[in-house]
Order: structure tokens, then sequence, then C-alpha cells
């Protein structure tokens, strides 16, 4: 019953003497919410830097939906249907929330006349929808850049949701939002992964959010897997609560 | 596409000066005539220096590809030496051409134009858009440099003497009114076009591509295509520009086909006093420009280059946006602009429900 969508087997990656990646090996099951959790500057981030396409990797392979991608780049992988959001929150500054979400469409079947398309009617109506669904409608017309942190990065979820993507990879969703919020988000995760077949990979800190959402969490450490496992097996590894305090 | 109320009037006033203006101002005929080329140049340039955060100094390079490829056009096509005899000789051959002869030349030679700029920018695309901000706009004029360092030393182009141009086969006056309604016919054609395309996806990719690049790929835009095009398209109508520009002066050579310091900086130093990202910011900044420039070219003479230096100078330590751009600041309701009267800090919790609040 293992159907795995993202297989991950035996990454290194190093930026010059320094080793953020030594030898990974990880699935995400198609339609789960896997996590990845560990101590600040583990290599998380740089294990979804390389299974984007952001960099080569130095070693390893890297296989989308049984297709071998660590030698693609980003805009190839993104139209496969494999998008990240960024821990730093990007999104288009200048333009209005509808507009972000308007550009954020599929681009997989794009046939080159995708470029002339008008923006009124279906499109319009979906990038409303979704910013309803995170709730955003009310700021539709304003400069997404004049939205507060915690907005920008809603938009930035809603602005992948557009995207119809297979597997989102979110980085850090719920950093910087203020706790009355999380758990509005967690709902629209956990809906978004049920109603929309969405198969969620989320690097997260809060312990919470993560033993709440995920069915399968990874732990890295100073660049090599530690341990994985369920939720409530994690929580009560040695190993796991030793590097997050510092005993490794 | 729809137009509102403003822009109407807008095209009504534009749309008169284009058809009345020579009549009324038949002395200023040509001078308008240039207004329409720089209008078309600063809003292709705004195509990607605007739209796209790609400021290209090097787009003076398709006008001057152009201008060449129409003069071997047109000269190939009739005169049965070819363009090499044509040029040894240093203009004591002047062959008669026919009035057909002469306009079935220049149609083929502006159409050789555009393709040849076309050509040139997406030979170029291959190779520019690894580089991005100041380091772009340094190599695209260090393409223009080159363009016109090389073309000076190809012999059958004339090398250094330049080309003079076939005869206009008909009175000067009807000479200059041609001209004009060809630069005027084609800043028309270029502004609905690009109107149209910012109206589309690619308006919202181009701006995607200036906000955050990487975002854009990251989410799958196909940035080289959306990059390719946006030049493409000015390549394409600079070349034209500079096929029309080549036969108005009547003789072309490296400073006329390859104007840097004038017409390559004027289209930039256009979209930005206009306000640059905007429809309408380069026709704007053209026309005050072209005024400004006109004017002061008659009445303070000498003074020409400080005064629009001074206009420079003032747009970039007060107007950074340009006019366009400032006036959106300032009142962005009647820009369609919504600003948020709430303060969005706590609005974050508060408006989770989204559109039932509204």
């Amino acid at each position: 019953m293992s159907d795995p969508i993202i297989e991950v087997e035996s990454v290194s990656k190093s930026y010059g003497g320094v080793k953020a990646n030594v030898d990974i090996t990880m699935n995400v099951q198609r339609g789960s919410i896997t996590g990845i959790i560990g101590p600040n500057g583990c290599g998380k981030t740089t294990l979804f830097n390389s299974i984007v396409g952001y960099h080569p990797i130095d070693d390893g392979s890297i296989r989308f939906d049984g297709k071998e991608i660590s030698d693609l780049r980003v805009g190839d992988i993104a139209r496969l249907g494999m998008l990240r959001t960024f821990q730093q929150t990007r999104i288009y500054s200048k333009m209005n929330c509808v507009d972000n979400m308007q550009i954020s469409v599929s681009q997989r079947a794009d046939s080159g006349f995708l470029m002339f398309a008008s923006r009124r009617g279906e499109i319009k109506d979906r990038a409303e929808h979704l910013l309803e669904f995170v709730g955003l409608y009310s700021k539709r017309n304003l400069i997404s850049g004049d939205l507060s942190f915690g907005q920008q990065k809603l938009l930035e979820f809603a602005m992948a949701l557009m995207n119809e993507p297979k597997v989102l990879l979110l980085d850090e969703p719920t950093a910087g939002i203020n706790p009355t919020l999380i758990n509005g988000l967690i709902d629209r995760l956990q809906r978004a992964n049920e109603e929309l077949g969405i198969t969620l990979c989320v690097i997260e800190h809060n312990m919470r959010v993560i033993m709440n959402l995920a069915s399968h969490i990874y732990c890295l450490a100073n660049g090599k897997m530690l341990a994985d496992g369920l939720p409530a097996d994690l929580q009560n590894d040695q190993r796991v609560v030793d590097a997050y305090l510092g005993g490794h | 596409m729809s137009i509102d109320k403003n822009s109407l009037w807008t095209y009504v006033a534009l749309g008169a000066l284009g058809i009345f203006g020579p009549i009324l101002f038949p002395d200023y005929t040509l001078s308008i005539a240039y207004l329409w080329m720089m209008v078309l140049m600063a809003s292709t340039w705004d195509t990607l220096g605007g739209q796209m955060g790609y400021n290209s100094l090097g787009n003076i390079t398709f006008f001057g590809v152009g201008m060449y490829a129409s003069a071997i056009v047109q000269i190939s096509f009739f005169y049965e030496g070819g363009v090499g005899e044509y040029t040894s000789a240093m203009g004591s051959i002047k062959p008669e051409f026919t009035a057909a002869e002469y306009f079935w030349g220049l149609s083929l030679g502006i159409m050789a134009a555009g393709i040849a700029g076309l050509a040139m920018s997406l030979l170029f695309s291959t190779f520019m858009f690894g580089l991005r901000g100041p380091y772009f706009a340094i190599g695209s004029l260090g393409l223009a440099i080159a363009a016109a360092e090389i073309t000076i030393t190809i012999n059958y182009v004339g090398g250094a003497s330049g080309i003079s141009m076939p005869l206009f086969p008909g009175e000067i006056e009807f000479r200059s009114t041609f001209f004009y309604m060809l630069c005027f016919g084609f800043a028309v054609v270029s502004h609905f076009l690009l109107r149209w395309l910012y109206s589309t996806q690619f308006g919202l990719a181009a701006n995607a591509i200036r906000d955050d690049e990487d975002k854009a790929e990251a989410m799958g835009i196909p940035t080289l295509a959306y990059k390719r095009l946006g030049w493409g398209i000015a390549a394409f109508f600079m070349g034209c520009m500079g096929a029309i520009a080549g036969n108005m002066a009547g003789f072309i050579d490296k400073e006329v086909a390859y104007p840097i310091p004038t017409f390559g900086i004027f289209m930039v130093a256009m979209a930005l006093l206009g306000g640059k990202g905007t429809l309408w910011g380069p026709v704007l900044g053209a026309i005050i420009f072209h005024v400004v420039k006109e004017t002061t070219w008659t009445y303070l003479l000498n003074l020409q280059w400080i005064a629009l230096g001074l206009i420079l100078i003032i747009n970039i330590v007060y107007f950074q946006q340009g006019i366009m751009g400032w006036l959106q600041t300032k009142f962005p309701e009647r820009f369609g602009i919504v600003v948020d009267g709430s303060t969005s800090q706590d609005a974050d919790g508060g408006n989770a429900g989204g559109k039932e609040a509204a």
C-alpha cells in the first residue's frame, strides 16, 4: 500500500566545506501530509531546495511520481506539479491580490497561448473563491505588499493552491502568524489535503502544529536523517528530544 | 479590452493632434513625426524595462539593424548591381527608382527591418537574459556599441562612409506627409498592441517577473519565454522605425543608425519621466520630453542639454516613479487602486472570515 509520490534516495549536498545534507533518504506518500522537523540549521530548507531543483545535488536521486527530477530545474519541476512556498514569504508585492492569484494558474497544460489569455471569467472566479478560502476576500483588491506579514503568508498559500499542484512543499507555514490564526491555517491545510487532494510536505518548528497535522514525520539533525515515524513515536524518541534540546 | 472615459478623451485629443497636426502646422510636420517616433520608442522600451524590470540600454541596436536591413532590401531588390556595387561607388551611382519600385522596396524594407530586429533580439536573448539588474543594462549597452562598431567594418554596407538611401519619388511636402503618416501609424499600432497585451496574462506575468522573478520561476511561469516575447516586440517595432527613420534621413551611417547618446538614452529618460511600467507613462513622458527638447533647441540654444539634464535630475531625485506613478500614489482611486483604510495588523485575525464580513 506504499505509494510514494516523492522518493528521495541517498541525497547529499554540501556548500563548500559545509555538509548541509548527508545521505538523506525519505519518502512522501501520495495524498499524505508529511512533516519535516529538526533544529535550526539542520538542513531542512536545503533538502527542500534540492527537491524542487533550486540547486543541483551532489549525489543521490530524487524521483517525483516515478520520474527522476534531480537534473531538472525549478520551472520544469513546478510545471510537473510540485510547488514550494518560501520561509521568507514571496509574493508579487506591487500587484493586487487578485492579480497575484491570477498569474499563479497552473502552467502545466500550457500550449503557448496561455500568455495571451484573457484575465476574466473562470480564472478570476477561482482566484476570488480561493481568496475567500484563506480569508482574504475582503482584501482582494489591495496591493499585496501592503498586507501584513501573516496575510502575505496566507496569500502565498492561496497562490500555491491556485496552481493546483500535486504536491506542495511548505516551508514553515505558521512562522510569524499570530496564534489565533494558526488554528485556522491548520484547518485550511487539512482541507487542501482532503478536499483538493494535494499531497503536503511541511517543514515546521511549531510542535503542536506538526504533531496534529502530519501522519508521518522525519527529523533531521546536523544534515543527517536522525529518525522518522509516527508523530507519537517521534515525540517519545530520546534522540529527537536531545537534538532539540541541544544534547546532540 | 475596455476603454474608460479618460482614455477615450486622451485618444480623441491625440488622434486629433495626429491627424490635424500636420495640416494646421505644416512647418512642424517632421517634428511631430519625430514625436510619434519617440512615443513608439519609449512605449516599446517600457515593455521590458518598465513592465518586466529589465532596463535595456541597448534597444537602439534594433533601430540600427532595422535601418541597415531596409537599406539592403530596398537597394538590392531594384538595383541590378546589388548593394556592394552601390556602396562601393560612394554615391556616384544614383539609380532612378520608379514610384512603384520605391514604394514596394520601402514596404519590403520595413518588413525586413522588423524581422531583422526580431531575429537579432532572439539571438541576444539566448545569452543576455542570464544577466539581471545593472548587469543587463550595461550588457545591453555593450551590444549597441558593438553593433555600431561592427557595422562600420562591413564594406558591403558602405563601412564608415554609409549609404545614400533611394530618392523619394515625389514632392518634398508629400514626402514629409508620407513619412509622417508612417510614424504616426506605427505608433498607433504599437500602442494598441501593447494595450491589448498588458490586459492579458502577459501583463501579469511581466509584472510578476518585475516583482520577483525567482518566485515566478518557482511557480512554473516560463519566464524566459515572456522576456523573449517582450523584447522581441520592442525589437520588431524598433526595427520598423529604424527603416522609416533611415528613409526620412536620406543618408545613413553609424551615427544615424545607432544614436546611442541621443535616442538610445532619450527613450529610457522619457519612460522614466512619464512613469515606467504604465501604459500611458511613456506616451506622456515622450510628449513632454519632446516639447521641451524642441522648445529649448529653438529658444535656448546652447542650453538645451542643460535643460534636458535638469528634467532628468528633477525626475530622478523627486519623482522616481515618474508622472503617472506619482499621480497613482496621489490619487489611487482614480486608477482603480484600492487602499486599505483599516490598519492591516489587527485585521489579521479579524478578517479571517473573509466574504461573510464584507
